[in-house]
């Protein structure tokens, strides 16, 4: 029987029946796309697995769960978020905790951190910088027939800015981390902006971790907007349980001669799906989409990509891998579009998987629209299982088949660590995922619970 | 019981997918000595170094192979490396992703957990690392890398000479070490085999040219012809072998074989 029917009734009620209490409180931009948003999900509805980007991701798991908590627009408790340390502590970062898609109180403002650059809520943004929030807020979210995009639009509430004006860089990532903690299940919905504007430099660091066992779902939107000759990467961790849902969709629009990067590293999660839309603007510009995902039990993660070409003489790479265990799944989706005009493109997509067991399974997918003909493109995938003859050569020098098979994994997904472009960074997850392949990954850090 | 023989190979047989390879092999080694096996190629000498090291291409059916007294069949590929037996591949590995210095810092680390040793120091490994690179005038960059990848064919050669002196094996198989080596880059990895012996260190040299062996000089020479070691003498049958080439062995192997099926009829 189809779930989604019920789903997107409770949604309706909330969505009417909260409706004052939306509008009280979000920015005014955010109120003045919902109405459009709200129709737009009506008609598109839940993806299933009829719509060729969700072919093999099945969504009842995460969105046919009840959850008791689908839009709480009331200051969290912020005494357990207090209370978490990020594993990664030497890590030179400005760093903001947010609980369940909220700011800690009395942080809500916008701060300027030195170099220029501002950071804090949507809200906040949205009253400091009208101007600009409204030049680039539901400007570069595309979904085609995705339906949790609009979904998003209708029913965030708040979310993260991320200000870097003209010339202006921060030597520092900003790290953030996304803490879902709390004794309801939750679904929740958090609506991103970063702005880059020209010559300018962000890196942004983003953890999401769930610290209690209750059953979370979140549906992310992060907009990107890189300006002409400016820098942008985003790197996200992703630790949570068995029984949290994690969804995002991150639209990055570049301008010309602009560098961007997007690195997922999906250590934990029961469903996971990562949309990274890489929109290639202006010309002479590069765009990198890394992706690295270790499953078990009966986990599910994919990713989804998609990188246009839409102006001449720009260079793409798409490189995702993943060792999956167990009972567990995963799907890679990788589109590459180049447009008419744009001549002189090059557009790298690889991905690679590795099976520990008979039951794990994966499927990929790519997908090359090529309509230029001055185009170097190349792609290719494989499924398989460790390397024989490496695991031969390394046991012959006396290593135990278990640490040469661990050392050969830990290889694998070195291939993709490696394009994490802040060094402490680099080396801590080199080190979380050596913990995550040996089992011994502490799942929620901070948390006494340690569900599952 | 300790035997004088630190590798001793009985009627050894072996198949790969049902056909059989080794066909009754003999072979003792004594501590200290080195010996060459020739043979034309596909005759089963890398078939026979798989073997004693434990890769499961190929099923031994028949026969023994123990190591000092110690039966090796029965040994995984890491137990046998841990009691002392290093192969220089033919063909070396490449894997990525896997450092030079975390592949010998591990292999060294668990060869000395095996004799109850504590784990090497970071300066003392760094030390040795710096040592033996020097011995096999390998380039310094290389164990910066990922293991072989990218490296020329010599400097995979190089590159297995350096494991050894690494490891400090008992028992060294050398498999075609010399092939695809130019002189300069064949005098470096005979002269670092030699610096890396010791006087009880045993090595079997598998090669087609006499070369290798004006530096390494042999005790015994064998020549292998179809799973079996058909001849064995003394370092001039090797040069008999680069003046006459495999074919008076092969009719010679051959008539040995037609008389012996016959008086068996
Ligand atoms: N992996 C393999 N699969 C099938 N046959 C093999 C394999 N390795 C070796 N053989 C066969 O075994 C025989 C001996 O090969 P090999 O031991 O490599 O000989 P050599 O090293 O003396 O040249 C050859 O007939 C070869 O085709
Ligand atoms: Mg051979």
């Amino acid at each position: 029987m189809d779930y989604r029917p019920e789903v997107i009734n409770k949604l309706s009620e909330i969505y009417s029946g909260s409706h004052g209490t939306f509008l009280k409180n979000s920015p005014e931009i955010f109120n003045r796309h919902r109405e459009t948003a709200y129709k737009e999900f009506l008609r598109l509805g839940i993806p299933d697995r009829k719509n060729e980007a969700y072919k093999y991701t099945n969504l009842e798991k995460s969105f046919g769960y009840p959850y008791q908590v689908y839009y709480s627009p009331v200051p969290q408790d912020f005494r357990e978020a207090e209370k978490f340390h990020c594993e990664v502590e030497d890590l030179d970062v400005w760093n903001m905790v947010l609980l369940n898609g909220f700011f800690p109180r009395g942080e809500e403002g916008l701060v300027m951190l030195p170099g220029g650059i501002w950071v804090g809520s949507m809200k906040a943004a949205a009253k400091q910088f009208p101007g600009l929030v409204e030049k680039h807020y539901n400007k570069y979210v595309q979904g085609e027939n995705d339906g949790l995009v609009p979904l998003n639009t209708a029913m965030a509430s708040d979310g993260l800015f991320l200000y870097a004006p003209k010339n202006t860089a921060y030597t520092k990532p900003i790290q953030i981390v996304n803490l879902l903690h709390s004794d309801q299940d939750i679904f929740a919905q958090d609506r991103n902006l970063v702005v880059v504007e020209d010559r300018a430099q962000l890196s942004l660091l983003v953890c999401d971790h769930a610290i209690s066992p209750q059953h979370f779902l979140t549906n992310t939107v992060t907009e990107v907007y890189v300006g002409q000759n400016s820098r942008f990467e985003i790197i996200r961790v992703q630790n949570q349980h068995n029984n949290s849902g994690k969804i995002t969709h991150t639209f990055i629009h570049q301008e010309r001669d602009s560098y961007a990067s997007s690195n997922n590293i999906t250590l934990h999660g029961g469903l996971v799906r990562n949309a990274t839309w890489h929109m290639l603007n202006g010309e002479n510009s590069e765009t990198h989409s890394y992706g690295l995902y270790l499953a078990d039990k009966q986990q599910h993660i994919a990713n989804f990509v998609k990188v246009d070409h839409a102006a001449p003489n720009c260079n793409s790479t798409q490189l995702f891998k993943g060792v999956l265990d167990e009972n567990s799944s995963g799907a890679f989706n990788g589109r590459i579009m180049v447009h008419k005009i744009a001549q002189g493109t090059n557009a790298y997509q690889s991905n690679n998987n590795i099976l520990l067991s008979d039951a794990a399974r994966m499927d990929t997918k790519p997908q090359l629209e090529i309509y230029a003909d001055d185009v170097k493109c190349s792609h290719g995938a494989t499924v398989g299982q460790l390397d024989n003859n490496a695991l031969f050569y390394l046991r012959s020098r006396g290593i135990d088949a278990r640490e040469a098979k661990l050392m050969l994994m830990f290889g694998f997904a070195h291939d993709v660590i490696k394009n994490i472009p802040i060094e402490a960074l680099r080396e801590r997850i080199d080190n979380l995922v050596q913990k995550r392949l040996r089992g011994e990954l502490s799942r929620c850090a901070s948390c006494a619970i340690q569900c599952n | 019981m300790k035997s004088e023989f630190l590798l001793q190979i009985k009627e050894l047989k072996a198949t790969i997918d049902n056909k059989e390879i080794l066909k009754g092999l003999n072979l003792e080694v004594k501590p200290g000595e080195i010996h060459a096996i020739m043979g034309p190629n596909g005759s089963g000498k890398s078939t026979l170094a798989n073997v004693l090291t434990g890769r499961d291409i190929a099923t031994v059916t028949h026969g023994s192979v123990t190591f000092e007294g110690k039966d090796l069949l029965v040994m995984s590929p890491e137990e046998r490396a841990r009691e002392g037996i290093f192969l220089s591949f033919q063909y070396p590995i490449e894997i990525p992703g896997v450092s030079m210095v975390n592949f010998m810092k591990t292999a060294i680390n668990e060869q000395r957990k095996h004799r109850g040793l504590e784990p090497l120091s970071a300066s003392e490994f760094l030390r040795q690392m710096r040592e033996k690179k020097e011995l096999v005038e390998i380039d310094s960059a290389l164990t910066n890398r990922s293991v072989n990848e990218g490296f020329s064919g010599g400097e995979k050669k190089k590159n297995e000479i350096f494991q050894m002196a690494m490891l400090e094996p008992r028992l060294a198989l050398l498999d075609e070490t010399d092939s695809g080596l130019d002189i300069d880059a064949l005098r470096i990895v005979a002269n670092g085999v030699n610096k890396i012996r010791r006087t009880d260190t045993s090595v079997i040299v598998i090669t087609h040219y006499q070369r290798l062996l004006d530096y390494i000089v042999p005790d015994y020479v064998h020549v292998m012809y179809d799973g079996r070691i058909v001849r064995t003498a003394g370092p001039e049958l090797a040069l008999e072998l680069e003046e006459r080439g495999y074919d008076w062995i092969r009719k010679e192997a051959d008539v040995n074989e037609e008389t012996w099926t016959t008086d068996r009829k």
